[in-house]
C-alpha cells in the first residue's frame, strides 16, 4: 500500500526528520487558510497515488494565498495517469542549494547467483534518480550500502554515504540523523521502500525532505492497524476496492476478454497465450491458492466489468478444488443471469464433478453461453472463435 | 535419484489443523508421501486420521524422525514456524503460504544464512519427485516419473507445464515451485545446481516471470556451471509495467524486469526459450 505524500511526511517528521512547513487540503478555502498562515511562497502538490505528478501539472508554485486559491481551483479534481486528485498538499516553498536522493528500501539484486535480499540504503547526488534504475546495476553517483537486518543500520554507514555524496561536516551530520530516521520508519512501519526525494540543502544549512514517498507491505498491513486506517479509498475504483477487500488480485488491461485465474504466473500466462491469437486481455485476476465458491463468483463479476466480449476462466486446482470452482460460477450465474459467453478450463481434483456440474448450468439459465474446455490451447481457440469474426485465423 | 524428496523424505505438517494444512494433507496422502507427523500448538496428543500431532517441532522431531517440514496456515505466522523447523534442524522446509511478510523473510534468511537448511518459498506449491515424494499440493494424476527437471516461480504454471509434459508422455525427476515474491527462500541458481548434480535429471525446464532477478541469477549459473540443457519459458509478455501481478507481486517496475529481457539474457547465457508454454513439450523432445 502506497502511502500519500502528506503521510508519508507526518510519519517521516515524527521521528524528527524535517519537512517543509505544511498542510493538507480538502477545498480551496483551506488552501486559502494554510496559504494564509504560511505567509510565504506555497507549493500546491496533488496527493495522487502515482509518480510523474510534476511533468503532469500536479505540482504548482504560488506566489501568494490568492494565486494559491487561483490554482488550486484548477487543481482540486485534476486527473494524473488515471488518478484524481482530491487532496492537496500545501507546503512552504523552499530555496534550494542541493538535491540528494535517499532511501530505504529491499535489495533484491542479484549478487552473482543468490540475492542478498537484504534492506539497503540508497544514495545519490543527482537529481532525479529513480530507485528503480537500481535493477541494472550501481549506476554512476549511486551509492548503495546493505543493512544486516539483525544489526540495522550503523551510523559509520550513513557516514560514509554522506562523505560520497560529498556533503560537508555539519550536512553529514544531518544527514546521518535522516538515515537512522528513515531505517526506523522502515523497519518499524514494514514499509518496502521509504524516500526522502529530494532531500535538498537549503542556503541556511538546513536539510529538509521536500517530497516523501513511502510503501507499506500489503502483507505486513495485520500488525499496523494505524497504517491500514491511512488508505485513502478514493485513490481506488470501485472494481479495484471490491478486489482488494475479498483478497484478489485485479488489474484492468483494457482488452476485451476477462481472464480469471489462480496464481499470477498462471495468469499471466493465459493473457501470453491469448495475446498470440492477437486479443487483447481487458483484465487480470488472479484469485489466489485455495479459491473457495464466494471468492471465485467474486472473481468472476470482476472479470466481466467493463465491456467485455467474453470472458476465460482458467483454473489449474490443488488446493482449489475444481468443483468448489464450479460452485463458485454456477453462484454468479444464479446472481447476475449472465448472458456473456464464458470458456472454462479447469484441471485438478474433481474436475469431472465440476464439468458436470457447469453442464447443467445452460439448463437452468436461458442466457448462459458457457463453454467447457480441455486444455489451455483448447480454451484459448474457443475464445478466439467467440471474439473474432474469422474465428481468430 | 531426484532433487530435494525422495522415498527417505518424512514430511512433518506445520500448521496441520487449518483449512489448508488439511488440504495438503489429503493430497499428499493421496500421493502416498510418508507423512510422519502434525504440529499444532495446543493439540499435541490428538491425531489427524492417522498422523500423530504434537505441541512442538522439536518434539514431533523427537517422537517421528521427520525430516522435511511444510508451512501451512497464515503467512503472518510462517516466519515463527519456518524459525522453529529451523532450529528442530529440518533439512527441508517448504512454506507455502504466500502473504509471508518481506521483513520476517528478510529475518529468517538472515538466520539461516550458513546453515545446511534448504528453504522453498514462500508462496510455494511444493516439491515432487514423482513416484517417490510429494510434498505440498501437485495433484499426483499431473506427474510422470522421468528425468525432467522442473523449477518454477508460479505454482499453477508449474502444474500446467508439468501436466503437459505427462501427456506428451514426458516424464519428471522433481518438480516444484520456489515462490513468486521478491524475497523468497532457495532462488533459480541454488535449484539448477542441485539439478547439475542429480543423475536422475537429464534436462531442466525453467519457468520465469517478470520483475525481480532470478532469470537472471539463472542465466549466468547455466553460462557458468551448467552442462545439462535448460529450456525455459518466461511469461507476463503482455503484462503492463509498474502494476503489481498477483499475490506473489511481481512487479515490472523497469526495462530489465520486463519478459523480453530476461528472455533474451537466458537466450544469451545458452538456454532455450519457449515462445509460449505449449511449445515446451517439443523443445525437450528435440533434446533426448
Amino acid at each position: 500500500m502506497r502511502l500519500h505524500e502528506y503521510q508519508a511526511k507526518r510519519i517521516l517528521s515524527q521521528v524528527g526528520i524535517s519537512v517543509p512547513r505544511g498542510q493538507v487540503a480538502t477545498s480551496v478555502s483551506e488552501v486559502r487558510q494554510i496559504a494564509e498562515w504560511l505567509g510565504t511562497r506555497v507549493v500546491l502538490k496533488a496527493q495522487v497515488l502515482t509518480g510523474g505528478r510534476g511533468r503532469g501539472g500536479g505540482i504548482r508554485l504560488a506566489h501568494d494565498a490568492a494565486e494559491a486559491e487561483r490554482i488550486a481551483s484548477q487543481m482540486f479534481g485534476m486527473e494524473v495517469n488515471g488518478y484524481i486528485a482530491s487532496r492537496l498538499l500545501v507546503d512552504e516553498a523552499v530555496d534550494i542549494e542541493q538535491e540528494i536522493y535517499l532511501a530505504i528500501t529491499i535489495n533484491g539484486l542479484g549478487n552473482v547467483y543468490h540475492s542478498p535480499a537484504q534492506p539497503a540504503i540508497v544514495t545519490s547526488s543527482r537529481g532525479g534518480f529513480e530507485i528503480s534504475d537500481l535493477a541494472q546495476g550501481e549506476p554512476e553517483g549511486v551509492y548503495v550500502r546493505e543493512i544486516d537486518p539483525l544489526l540495522g543500520l550503523r551510523e559509520y554507514q550513513a557516514r560514509e554515504l554522506a562523505y560520497e555524496v560529498g556533503l560537508g561536516r555539519e550536512q553529514s551530520r544531518q544527514f546521518v540523523s535522516t538515515a537512522m530516521g528513515l531505517w526506523n520508519v522502515s523497519w518499524g512501519n514494514d514499509a518496502t521502500l521509504v524516500e526522502a526525494n529530494p532531500l535538498v540543502v537549503c542556503p541556511n544549512g538546513e536539510l529538509v525532505s521536500l517530497n516523501a514517498r513511502m510503501t507499506i507491505d500489503d502483507d505486513a498491513l495485520f500488525r499496523h492497524p494505524n497504517l491500514s486506517d491511512l488508505r485513502d479509498e478514493s485513490q481506488e475504483t470501485a472494481a479495484e476496492r471490491l478486489a482488494r477487500r475479498h483478497g484478489i488480485c485485479y488489474v484492468r488491461l483494457g482488452g476485451n476478454v476477462g481472464c480469471l485465474s489462480n496464481g499470477a504466473g498462471l495468469a499471466m500466462a493465459t493473457m501470453d497465450a491469448l495475446r498470440l491469437r492477437g486479443i487483447k486481455a481487458a483484465s487480470f485476476v488472479d484469485v489466489g491458492v485455495g479459491a473457495q465458491a464466494a471468492k471465485v463468483m467474486v472473481g468472476l463479476r470482476l472479470a466481466l466489468n467493463g465491456s467485455v466480449g467474453a470472458a476465460l476462466v482458467n483454473i489449474l486446482g490443488g488446493v482449489a478444488r475444481c468443483d468448489e470452482v464450479a460452485a463458485g460460477i454456477l453462484g454468479a450465474y444464479e446472481e447476475l443471469d449472465l448472458s456473456i459467453p464464458i470458456v472454462v478450463r479447469l484441471e485438478g481434483m474433481h474436475k469431472q464433478a465440476a464439468y458436470a456440474a457447469l453442464a447443467e448450468i445452460p439448463r437452468q439459465h436461458e442466457h448462459a453461453r458457457l463453454y467447457m474446455a480441455e486444455s489451455l490451447a483448447d480454451a484459448v481457440q474457443q475464445v478466439a472463435a467467440l471474439v473474432q469474426p474469422n474465428g481468430g485465423r | 535419484m531426484s532433487i530435494l524428496v525422495d522415498q527417505q523424505t518424512r514430511v512433518l505438517v506445520q500448521g496441520i489443523a487449518t483449512a489448508d494444512g488439511l488440504a495438503y494433507v489429503q493430497n499428499m496422502v493421496a500421493a502416498a508421501s510418508t507423512i510422519v507427523a502434525g504440529a499444532a500448538f495446543g493439540l499435541g496428543g490428538t491425531w489427524c486420521g492417522s498422523i500423530p500431532v504434537f505441541d512442538t517441532v522439536k518434539e514431533a522431531v523427537r517422537a517421528t524422525d521427520a525430516n522435511a517440514a511444510v508451512v501451512c496456515g497464515r503467512g503472518g505466522e510462517a516466519a515463527e514456524a519456518i524459525l522453529e523447523a529451523a532450529d528442530a534442524e529440518m533439512a527441508l522446509i517448504v512454506c507455502m503460504p504466500t502473504d509471508v511478510p518481506v521483513h520476517d523473510m528478510v529475518l529468517v534468511k538472515a538466520r539461516l544464512r550458513n546453515t545446511p537448511v534448504c528453504l522453498i518459498g514462500p508462496g510455494s506449491h511444493g516439491v515432487c519427485s514423482p513416484g517417490k515424494s510429494n510434498v505440498g499440493i501437485i495433484p499426483p494424476y499431473m506427474v510422470r516419473p522421468g528425468s525432467v527437471g522442473i523449477v518454477s516461480r508460479s505454482g499453477s504454471l508449474a502444474y500446467e507445464v508439468t501436466w503437459m509434459l505427462t501427456q506428451a508422455g514426458i516424464g519428471q525427476s522433481t518438480i516444484l515451485s520456489i515462490g513468486g515474491g521478491l524475497v523468497v527462500g532457495s532462488g533459480f541458481a541454488e535449484i539448477l545446481a542441485m539439478f547439475e548434480e542429480d543423475p536422475a535429471t537429464e534436462q531442466v525446464v525453467l519457468i520465469g516471470e517478470i520483475g525481480g532477478q532470478q532469470e537472471e541469477m539463472a542465466a549466468r549459473f547455466v553460462a557458468d556451471r551448467m552442462s545439462k540443457p535448460v529450456t525455459a519459458f518466461v511469461t507476463g509478455q503482455t503484462a503492463p509495467p509498474g502494476r503489481q501481478m498477483g499475490h506473489a507481486g511481481p512487479v515490472i517496475e523497469e526495462l530489465a524486469g520486463t519478459a523480453r529481457y530476461k528472455t533474451e539474457v537466458l537466450k544469451q547465457s545458452g538456454v532455450r526459450v519457449a515462445r509460449y508454454a505449449d511449445e515446451l513439450p517439443g523443445l525437450l523432445v528435440e533434446r533426448m
